[in-house]
């Protein structure tokens, strides 16, 4: 296989781990917004306490896709970075808030209730903005209405604004709702546990009914995409994963938590699968494809150091789970 | 404002305030690592509490340097997209295996400020090792990125190997990893040394003082060794940076050494002490060696003057202070009577790291000018064609300022935390 194709992947692999990881973390603080009554600051005990070891970790997947993304094709770095100029700095307005906001928090201690509280809020707020303007950005990547032919010509676009980004950005959020709930019903029993999911039920709706109305808007806006989705490529891939969703809504409702998260977590890879897939070659259609790429001595580094890198990450990423989410993966059994 | 003055500007905001916090994990974990040593060597619990605080403030510390380096990530192409598109794939190779250090680093920074029940004594300890070494492995290795765009060598496109190859890096590497710990070590003691002044004088203090103090002293006297081999390696790969830094006008032998002063852009120095000779004897080991001076290169090369050589006496000047401040330290506590003295001569001291880190980009980056990859990209052809650069530039620069506002009050409550809880905490360590 060509290098393309396969750093092409390695990329997509780490857009899916910072879905399914941070993506659950940016859950854990829209949860963190909507807390409610009575167990309101039991919740955010819980939200908190998950998130606390792992999400720094979980966090460095989008910089990882973003040092990918400028080493092997930079050609589309460049084009994104130029074009989506203002979602891309909002995105980091989020990113920063949402973090720092989130530490803050934990060590506002001397600073009484008010600071928790300021911080808290931030948090929370800055938790939702931040997915919707992924997904919006996602959107404006896959709408075609980027113009990227001519490196001299690019300038801001308003891609990221149309109804279909738009509805992209809505998804990007319930999912990551959604996830969030699931893994948390998961991490504890009793009242707390029926909370997150109802929730998880709540979100999972809210995933169903934002996947519908994007339909409409991918065959006026984005027909390239529609097609792509069909193609016999990516369409065995939205299967499993509608049958995954499927598998998770009714494991939920059954209260079968471990089988809901596996399934959800499976339903999020598939859907990223198939738009990759159908997106494949573009990076940013109709203009710029993954053959845009950097000469092939830097492909050939990039492949050759991304097995050591494994080799050092996916042990201490084990070690990691496993020390702090041991007994709810199940790993601790033995 | 103009797109480059404005990108100029929101990308030296946003490095000088990542790098402060890039520096505090690349020094906490050593000074963690030191402190939960001696309570695992002597059992004393004032340790333990000592590396739980410290590891309280690195988990602060490190989560907005995390956001930060995300941000700057996301501007070297939000900022330079003509640059990134130019050398992307010479330069993304450290930056590729800096995220295998990032990794590592997050990874094992969670296991250990939640892992104090989680993990056995000693291999909590390690936990502090892997975060020292990925910490200082992805200092090391975005230096070489930098380091290249100092001295380049190889093709600008497709070179992966190229960073590594650069004649600045290991220089450069060494050096920039010295002044961490150096920055961190000083500010560290400080906040110490305000709490014994203010009278809590109790083994947390006094221990976690020392502990500083000590990395501290240490870091800031190779600092100068390592920074003559820098200036050696400048006269080689960026004669007109140092020209420029010394404000050198004439190539020839016998080159003074300028302190001090200040220049206008001419290259005259007003109000400097020259010492005769003292650069060829710096550089070369020998009065008669030759310098080249500014009148070599074509005017419009030039970087502002003014700022690379104030910002190289700043940084110069705060290193010897802080010898010399070190040396009054241990002085004073040696002969035992001067205590305030001595906690004087640390809480002085505790910001100088930090500026003089600064300072040190300043000459670097500034020096630089107008290049982005020396000789090769100038800077105005890197930028983005985005027409509201000014808009983000104040915008994020208000948010840094608002994040390092928060952030001091905050980590002041950590360390001088309420009587109450202190009172608790000390009968504790007792
Ligand atoms: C604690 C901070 C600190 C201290 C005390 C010093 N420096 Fe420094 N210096 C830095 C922190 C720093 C830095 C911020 O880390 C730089 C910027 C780029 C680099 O590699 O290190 C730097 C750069 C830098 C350079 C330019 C390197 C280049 O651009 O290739 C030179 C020539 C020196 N230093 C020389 C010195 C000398 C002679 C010092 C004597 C006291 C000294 N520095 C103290
Ligand atoms: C690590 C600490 C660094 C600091 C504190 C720093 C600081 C600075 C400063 C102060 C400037 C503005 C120079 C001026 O006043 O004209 C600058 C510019 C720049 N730096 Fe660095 N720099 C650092 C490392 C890097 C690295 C690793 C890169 C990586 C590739 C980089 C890329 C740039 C770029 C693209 C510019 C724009 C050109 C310019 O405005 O000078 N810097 N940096
Ligand atoms: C253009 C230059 C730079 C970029 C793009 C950059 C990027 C980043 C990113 C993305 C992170 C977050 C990693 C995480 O989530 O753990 C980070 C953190 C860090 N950076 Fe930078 N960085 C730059 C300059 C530097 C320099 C010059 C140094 C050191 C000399 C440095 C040292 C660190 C360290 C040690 C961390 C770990 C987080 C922390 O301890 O606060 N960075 N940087």
């Amino acid at each position: 296989m060509r290098a393309e194709i396969i750093i092409a992947g390695a990329v997509l692999i780490a857009v899916m781990a910072y879905a399914v990881l941070g993506g659950a973390d940016f859950g854990g603080g829209v949860w963190d917004l909507f807390a409610t009554r009575p167990r309101k600051h039991e919740q955010r005990e819980v939200i908190a306490h998950g998130m606390g070891p792992v999400w720094e970790a979980n966090h460095v997947w989008l910089i990882f896709v973003i040092v990918l993304l400028f080493t092997a094709y930079p050609r589309a770095f460049e084009a994104l970075s130029i074009a989506l100029y203002v979602p891309f700095h909002l995105v980091l307005l989020g990113i920063i808030l949402r973090g720092a906001s989130f530490v803050f928090r934990t060590y506002a201690t001397s600073g009484g209730r008010t600071q928790q509280r300021l911080f808290g809020v931030l948090f929370g707020v800055a938790s939702v903005i931040t997915p919707v303007l992924l997904g919006m950005s996602l959107g404006a990547v896959s709408s075609g209405m980027l113009k990227v032919s001519d490196p001299a010509g690019i300038t801001a676009s308003r891609a990221w604004l149309s109804p279909l980004s738009l509805a992209m950005g809505a998804l990007a959020l319930a999912l990551c709702a959604y996830l969030a709930a699931v893994y948390l019903a998961n991490e504890i029993d009793g009242d707390l546990q029926e909370d997150f999911r109802a929730r998880a039920l709540i979100a999972g709706t809210f995933v169903v009914a934002f996947s519908a109305l994007l339909l409409p808007f991918l065959r006026s806006e984005a027909p390239h995409l529609l097609a792509g989705l069909l193609t016999a490529r990516a369409l065995p891939v939205l299967i499993i994963g509608a049958i995954a969703a499927l598998v998770a809504g009714g494991a939920l409702r059954v209260r079968r938590y471990r089988l809901a998260r596996t399934a959800a977590v499976l339903q999020v890879i598939c859907l990223l699968g198939g738009w990759g897939l159908a997106q494949f070659p573009y990076i940013i259609y109709p203009d710029i494809t993954i053959y845009d790429a950097a000469p092939a001595s830097t492909l050939r580094f990039v492949l050759l150091t991304l097995p050591v890198g494994l080799v050092l990450l996916l042990p201490s990423l084990w070690f990691l789970f496993r020390v702090f989410k041991g007994e709810h993966l199940g790993l601790l059994d033995d | 404002m103009n797109s480059v003055l404005a990108a100029r500007a929101q990308m030296e905001v946003s490095l000088a305030f990542h790098m402060v916090f890039a520096a505090l994990g690349i020094g906490m974990p050593v000074l963690l690592i030191v402190a939960e040593g001696m309570w695992l060597r002597t059992g004393q619990l004032h340790y333990r509490r000592i590396a739980v605080k410290w590891g309280k403030a690195t988990a602060l510390t490190f989560a907005v340097g995390a956001v930060s380096g995300t941000a700057l990530a996301f501007e070297l192409g939000l900022l330079w997209p003509r640059f990134m598109a130019y050398s992307g794939s010479t330069i993304g190779s450290a930056f590729a295996l800096e995220a295998y250090a990032f990794f590592v680093e997050a990874i094992f920074l969670g296991l250990y400020i939640y892992g104090w029940d989680r993990l056995s004594a000693r291999v909590h300890w390690l936990t502090g090792f892997a975060i020292a070494l990925s910490g200082l492995a992805s200092g090391v290795l975005v230096v070489a990125a930098n380091a290249w765009m100092q001295a380049p060598v190889g093709t600008p496109s497709g070179d992966p190997t190229a960073p590594f190859r650069s004649p600045a890096w290991l220089h450069m590497a060494l050096h920039s990893s010295l002044s961490c710990y150096v920055a961190t070590s000083f500010a560290v003691a400080g906040v110490y040394a305000v709490g014994m002044l203010r009278g809590r004088r109790d083994a947390f203090h006094k221990s976690a003082l020392t502990i500083a103090f000590t990395v501290a002293t240490v870091t800031a006297v190779l600092q100068p060794l390592s920074g003559d081999i820098s200036a050696r390696a400048m006269a080689k790969y960026q004669p007109l940076k140092l020209a420029a830094m010394e404000v050198l006008l004439q190539t020839g032998p016998h080159a003074p050494l300028t302190i001090g002063g200040i220049p206008d852009d001419t290259g005259i120095v007003h109000l400097g002490l020259r010492i005769p000779s003292g650069l060829s004897l710096l550089l070369h080991h020998d009065p008669a060696g030759v310098v080249q001076g500014l009148q070599s290169f074509p005017r419009a090369a030039w970087p502002n003057l003014i700022v690379t050589h104030l910002a190289f006496q700043a940084m110069v000047g705060f290193g010897f202070a802080m010898i010399g401040l070190a040396a009054l330290f241990w002085w004073a506590r040696w002969k035992g009577k001067h205590e305030r003295l001595a906690l004087r001569a640390a809480v002085l001291a505790s910001p100088m790291g930090i500026l003089a880190l600064e300072a040190g980009w300043v000459v670097t980056e500034a020096g630089r000018q107008p290049w982005i990859i020396y000789n090769i990209m100038l800077t105005a052809d890197g930028v983005t064609p985005v027409q509201s650069v000014d808009i983000t530039f104040f915008g994020f620069s208000l948010l840094y300022i608002m994040l390092g506002v928060a952030l001091v009050v905050l980590l002041r409550g950590l360390a001088h935390p309420r009587a109450r809880e202190y009172a608790a905490g000390a009968e504790h360590a007792g």
